[in-house]
């Protein structure tokens, strides 16, 4: 099959569905002839015009607010965030008004749109602009929440999350946006809801969200070659949070690491390591649940700091071993 | 355009008979919650609104009971929501502050001082974007009601700029009562006039006598004209007082009664209603009617509310994703 960059399949799901749906359109900062800031909209306003991606001053509310509007007139707006740390600036219109709008108003309206923004620390760009603010948004009933991880999943999970009726906060990831992965060329979509097995193993259950299934997959290659198979959930979604397939995950393997980037505390981690607890695969459970995430610190600028503030490769193959052997 | 003034009058008791009896079901215990009553600022809404088309849309505030009637709200509906029944506008999930008419276009009171600000030019924006220049209709516009508090609140300046740099077709209605809250105008502003902000988005601002409805009328109409046509939005300032607290705990503590009962002497209604009967336009007698009617439709409701069903337990999660 034909191969793509992550940025790239954004890039083509949001031409298609372009060219499909008159209503779709795009706005946020530097979109246009920039083509953002990671170039993700690079030569969309060259062929849609400045009508439909549309450059806006540095007012991430304001976006917030265009998105939400918009929505409400029956136009179904992708706004881009340009770092997740500027949606800070956005919280009122997202959580206060996009969010609560139907239910308040007794389901007599829809706000169908997508917030894109790319999350994650690796860059070098220190505190202000490396955040991992899934679980905010999580907490809030009305927004779904989407975090994909290859190419494949990051085309069809946009496509659905543009035609979803709902608010739909999509995380992208800045150090995904250069690996490649196939993506077919037609038009797919990836249900809001499902999580995806990327790797079946029997010994121990990783869940891990964006850039930690790139990284769960590559300690999973690593404790194969030392007689571990690590079975590897991805929820792609964590609202609405597929808990069936990570249930079932578990119960076969019997043990589960969780692997995020963003803070331990309040991370979502705690969420999944509930869902599990409660559930069935508790009576399959040989070992404590075990989380990897983030350290409880803002992202330092330092190459070797910033490396050590996040799960990487080998603290995943160290805590999966432990955690396999018995040693937790 | 022609303008029913007695209909406009009709509009502005109703809203007055709509919250007074607001006050009193909640005085008796007979509704959960808060709510904010624009007593004293009726001409605000039914100025503003008369200026649109049917087919126009409002984003209201916390204190949007005027703009909900103004609008054309079924006052059963309204009054069912307000007591929190199955069968209002909103299924009892939002009460006064949430209260919105999608159909009527209405899109809704704002619990969030300023929140609709931001939203508006959103709105304004979609409505830009289906406008096709050989399709009549397409031409609609927003008009967006907001208090003096939210005039100075970041969403203010963002949506204001970004609503005029593309010409976006919305009417920005400032309902300047003098409090935010507490706060009064006089310490909030180094300006004496809010719409003088406009200057500074490209747009024009224009202060009226928010207690003389046809004045409002007049300004809010330029307004409307200028965003249809494809101009790009007006703010217009619209100075009124309201004689309620701002909610029901308030204690009235920074302001003195002489300033309430001075302002009480500018009711817009007893001043409209005195023009229309100088002009021969009504006489006491239509006049003493459309009162009555009023007050009459406002204890039907009431009736209607009443006697509408509570939402059910088992229906409680419903709504909140399409």
């Amino acid at each position: 099959m034909r191969e793509l960059t992550y940025l790239e399949a954004v890039r083509e799901a949001l031409w298609q569905e372009m060219e499909r749906d008159e209503r779709v359109f795009i706005i946020g900062e530097d979109v246009g002839v920039y083509g953002g800031a990671f170039g993700v909209t690079r030569g969309m306003v060259e062929h849609f015009g400045q009508e439909r991606v549309i450059d806006t001053p540095i007012s991430e509310y304001g976006i917030a607010g265009a998105i939400t509007g918009a929505a409400l007139t029956g136009m179904r707006p992708v706004g881009e965030i340009m770092f997740m740390d500027f949606t800070t600036f956005a919280m009122e219109q997202l959580v206060n008004q996009a969010a609560k709008m139907r239910f308040m108003f007794g389901g007599t309206i829809e706000v169908p749109f997508v917030l894109r923004t790319p999350a994650g620390s690796g860059t070098g760009a220190a505190a202000q602009h490396s955040q991992s603010l899934e679980s905010w948004f999580v907490h809030v009933p009305g927004l779904k929440v989407v975090m994909p991880s290859t190419p494949y999943d990051v085309k069809g999970l946009l496509l659905a999350s543009i035609r979803d009726d709902n608010p739909v906060i999509f995380i992208e990831h800045k150090l995904l946006y250069k690996i490649r992965g196939p993506v077919p060329e037609k038009q797919y979509t990836i249900p809001l809801g499902s999580a995806d097995v990327k790797r079946e193993g029997c010994d121990l259950t990783i869940v891990a969200t964006s850039i930690m299934v790139e990284r769960a997959l590559e300690a999973a290659a690593q404790l194969a070659e030392k007689g571990i198979e690590a079975e590897v959930v991805d929820p792609r979604t964590l609202k609405p949070l597929d808990e069936e397939a990570i249930v079932r995950s578990v119960a076969k393997t019997g043990r589960v690491l969780i692997v995020h980037e963003a803070c331990r505390t309040g991370g979502y981690g705690g969420e999944l390591a509930a869902v599990i607890a409660g559930s069935e695969a508790f009576d399959y459970l040989d070992a404590p649940i075990v989380r990897l995430a983030g350290r409880d610190i803002p992202i330092p600028y330092n190459r070797t700091l910033e490396y050590h503030t996040v799960p990487q490769v080998e603290n995943i193959v160290q805590a999966a071993r432990q955690l396999a052997q018995g040693r937790i | 355009m022609t303008w029913n003034k007695q209909d406009l009058l009709r509009q502005m008791v109703t809203i007055r008979a709509f919250e007074e009896m607001a006050e009193q079901l909640y005085t008796m215990g007979k509704v959960h919650g808060t709510m904010h009553l624009s007593i004293g600022m009726e001409a605000s809404a039914v100025g503003a609104i008369a200026a649109l088309r049917p087919d126009d849309l409002i984003l209201s505030t916390h204190r949007g009971h005027g703009h909900c009637i103004a609008k054309g709200a079924d006052l059963n509906l309204m009054m069912a929501e307000f007591m929190g029944k199955e069968n209002g506008y909103c299924r009892g999930r939002g009460g006064s502050m949430h209260i919105a008419d999608v159909e009527g276009g209405n899109l809704g009171a704002n619990g969030v001082v300023g929140g609709g600000i931001a939203t508006a030019m959103g709105v304004g924006l979609g409505l830009n974007m289906q406008r096709r220049d050989d399709s009549p209709g397409t031409d609609r516009i927003v008009l967006c009601f907001f208090g003096d508090g939210a005039a100075n609140l970041g969403s203010f300046h963002e949506s204001l700029n970004m609503a005029a740099i593309w010409k976006l077709p919305v009417v920005y209605v400032c309902e300047n009562n003098q409090y935010a809250m507490s706060f009064s105008v006089k310490r909030a502003f180094a300006i004496e006039r809010i719409s003088d902000r406009a200057a500074a988005y490209g747009m024009p601002g224009t202060t009226v006598d928010g207690n003389d409805l046809m004045a409002v009328l007049g300004a809010v109409s330029e307004a409307v004209k200028r965003a249809r046509a494809g101009e790009g939005p007006s703010l217009v300032e619209n100075v009124t007082y309201r004689w309620r607290g701002h909610s029901k705990s308030d204690a009235n503590r920074y302001r003195t009664q002489e300033e309430i009962e001075a302002w009480k002497e500018k009711c817009p209604i007893k001043r409209f209603r005195a023009q229309l009967i100088e002009q021969g336009a009504l006489t006491e007698e239509e006049a003493d009617q459309i009162e009555q009617e009023a007050y009459a439709a406002i204890d039907a409701a009431v009736a209607f509310a009443e006697a509408s069903p509570e939402p059910t337990v088992e229906t409680i999660e419903e709504g909140v994703y399409a």
